[in-house]
């Protein structure tokens, strides 16, 4: 080979090469290089046609209850699949008052999980508790409606219950028979499932506030908390929301679990001991028996709005975590 | 000003906080390791009691044969495990491909409109819930064909791809670009140096990505449930409704019998030690750096 000479068939020299001198030099050069490139790119494409043939399916498939019920299906609370009648009131009720409920319990713990490991756990310990909230992230849906069913219900039922209805029973919330499951049942396993992301994403955000801030405010005479509070937590809020939001955008499409300890009843109660159902939960417990066209319509037009909620909640998560972590991406699902 | 001196000198005891921010910064101390605790709490309950009944109900029996008639004891979920294998197969050979390709193009190809636009839709199907996917998967593979293990497999496939193609796409922008550009300068094509180089190079973490990726769906029940459906006996043909592990435990959790409910703990037990040893090898291939050939 000739000295110093660039050689052609690849993109990093700016020096015009002779194409038989590359074809000859490289082992295939620009033909293959054009089939790989638009391989990838039609491996790339596939993506954004994944996500084309969803909203598709999802439309397409609604249309003929869009055209029976219009946007009454959302208003209205009547669910027969006998009468035809469908109305999806109760079902986004359910799912948003379970997630809710799973955001009050889970965002205290996943922050303080948070800041615990960035800010104020000992070194040795910071590997392996991360490595066990990971996991928490990592056992499936099914299995915590497993546990749920056998051990949270009876707990619920024996114990938590009727402490909460004696002592907050007058806010009409925690009334009625305490038969453990139902939507505080849904909501207690959801937080338990969407505490990893929410601390996993909190923890990522925490760590970028870059430390000479914790030096200033300490310097200024803070306490620890002090700086946590003002050095750390204050600059880091818009990614904490962000987390959250992508905890609420987890919890809003979670299926099997909730299916499992919800009750499946699609009512409208102000009780959170109540049976309740969710959009997701419907979908699993009747899609596949669904008889009837105007039924499965309306059952895919569920998934129609639960699938524009949750891009909805995600995207905007996304947006937020982005403006903190500048452009790094989120590692939350992984 | 003595608060000054007095915050970063406070083991030595400079007298100048007031006892009110100091209880405050012990108590919400307290707080924070309290939540850890209540976080740790459930993880440890479910571990413990997954690992206490599953393995107390695991047996030959198990492992080994097929569903008894409804009521009946005995029996297993030999059946189910073969089938999750190979609707796992299935979504791997669909995924994986598509998922690395991706992010090749991303990370080689993509600093472009086209390639932000695909970046974006990963991220929104990564956050589409599963039985949505269940639903559209079901629309074209189900619909006028009848269930299948294809039709879940696909399912898994769709949610696999979005993981792997980030993971990759980050991976692949670790690699020196001293390292591509040295084998354009021996006149390696540039898909060779792709392959054989970069891809190579960053072998170990797009494995993680892959690995993580099929954890996530080894253990999903809801895009199954109406795709692959479930079945009481041995299918391993790609165009019949499938059993698989997640769906029987869903089936068995729900059904009024105490051996069923047993075989399900027994079903979640064999899954987690399956997703766990997959979390466990991908930390161990990361830490040391020696998975495959990087």
């Amino acid at each position: 080979m000739p000295g110093p000479q660039p050689i052609g068939g690849t993109k990093v020299t700016p020096v015009p090469v002779p194409r038989a001198a590359a074809l000859e030099l490289a082992s295939g050069g620009e033909v293959p290089d054009r089939i790989f490139k638009s391989a990838m790119t039609l491996c790339g494409l596939a993506v954004i046609g994944v996500l084309v043939l969803i909203v598709d399916e999802l439309v397409s498939g609604s249309r003929l209850s869009w055209h029976a019920f219009g946007f009454k299906f959302f208003a209205g609370s009547d669910w027969n699949p006998v009468s035809e009648q469908f109305g999806a009131l109760p079902f986004i009720y359910g799912t948003l008052v379970s997630s809710l409920v799973a955001l009050i319990l889970a965002v205290p713990l996943a922050v303080g999980v948070a800041v615990f490991t960035t800010e104020m756990c000992p070194k040795v310990l910071r590997g392996p508790l991360s490595f066990f909230v990971e996991l928490l992230a990592a056992i499936p849906s099914v299995i915590y409606g497993l546990w749920a069913m056998f051990i949270l219900v009876p707990l619920l039922s024996g114990y938590v219950q009727p402490f909460l209805a004696k002592t907050l029973g007058w806010t009409g919330l925690f009334a009625g028979p305490p038969y453990g499951i139902g939507m505080l049942a849904a909501g207690i396993i959801l937080a338990i499932m969407i505490v990893p992301i929410i601390s996993s994403i909190t923890r990522e955000v925490l760590m970028v506030v870059p430390q000479h801030q914790r030096e200033g405010v300490l310097a200024l005479g803070a306490t620890r908390w002090e700086m946590i509070r003002v050095g750390v937590l204050r600059n880091a809020r818009a990614g904490i929301v962000g987390g959250i939001i992508l905890g609420l955008g987890r919890a809003l499409g979670e299926t099997m679990a909730v299916t499992m300890v919800i009750g499946n009843r699609p009512e409208i109660a102000k009780s959170l001991f109540a049976p309740g159902y969710t959009m997701a939960s419907v979908l699993a417990n009747e899609f596949s028996e669904a008889t009837g066209n105007v039924y499965l319509s309306a059952l895919v037009e569920i998934g129609l709005a639960l699938f524009l909620v949750t891009i909805i909640v995600n995207a905007l998560a996304q947006i937020l975590v982005w403006t903190v972590t500048r452009g790094q991406p989120a590692r939350g699902h992984a | 000003m003595p608060e000054i001196a007095g915050s970063s000198f406070r083991q030595q005891g400079v007298p100048s906080i007031s006892w009110r921010r100091r209880i405050t910064d012990h108590v919400m101390t307290g707080v924070a390791v309290l939540t850890v605790v209540l976080v740790l709490a459930p993880l440890v309950a479910i571990f413990g009691y997954l690992v206490y009944r599953g393995s107390g109900s695991m047996n030959w029996a198990f492992l080994t044969q097929t569903p008894k008639p409804v009521g009946e004891p005995g029996g297993g979920m030999a059946n189910a495990i073969a089938g999750s294998v190979l609707i796992l197969g299935i979504a791997s050979v669909i995924g994986v491909p598509f998922g690395i390709g991706a992010g090749i193009y991303l990370a080689e190809f993509g600093r472009n409109r086209l390639g932000s636009a695909i970046r974006f839709t990963a991220d929104v199907l990564n956050g589409v819930p599963s039985i949505v996917i269940g639903i559209v998967a079901w629309a074209i593979l189900v619909r006028g064909h009848g269930f299948s293990a294809l039709a879940g497999g696909v399912a898994l496939a769709i949610m696999m791809v979005p993981t792997i193609c980030r993971t990759t796409e980050e991976m692949l922008l670790l690699v020196p670009q001293a390292l591509r550009e040295a084998a354009y300068g021996l006149g390696v094509p540039r898909w060779r140096t792709t392959l054989s180089i970069t891809l190579r190079t960053a072998a170990s973490g797009v494995i993680t990505g892959v690995m993580l990726a099929f954890a996530r769906v080894a253990g999903e029940t809801a895009p199954l449930l109406f795709t692959a459906l479930g079945n009481t006996f041995w299918n391993l043909r790609y165009d019949q409704p499938t059993a698989a592990l997640p769906l029987q435990i869903y089936q068995y959790a729900n059904s009024p019998y105490d051996d069923w409910h047993r075989q399900a703990w027994a079903g979640s037990f064999v899954l987690i030690v399956l997703i766990v040893t997959a979390v466990a090898a991908v930390r161990f291939a990361v830490r040391r750096g020696t998975f495959g050939t990087a």
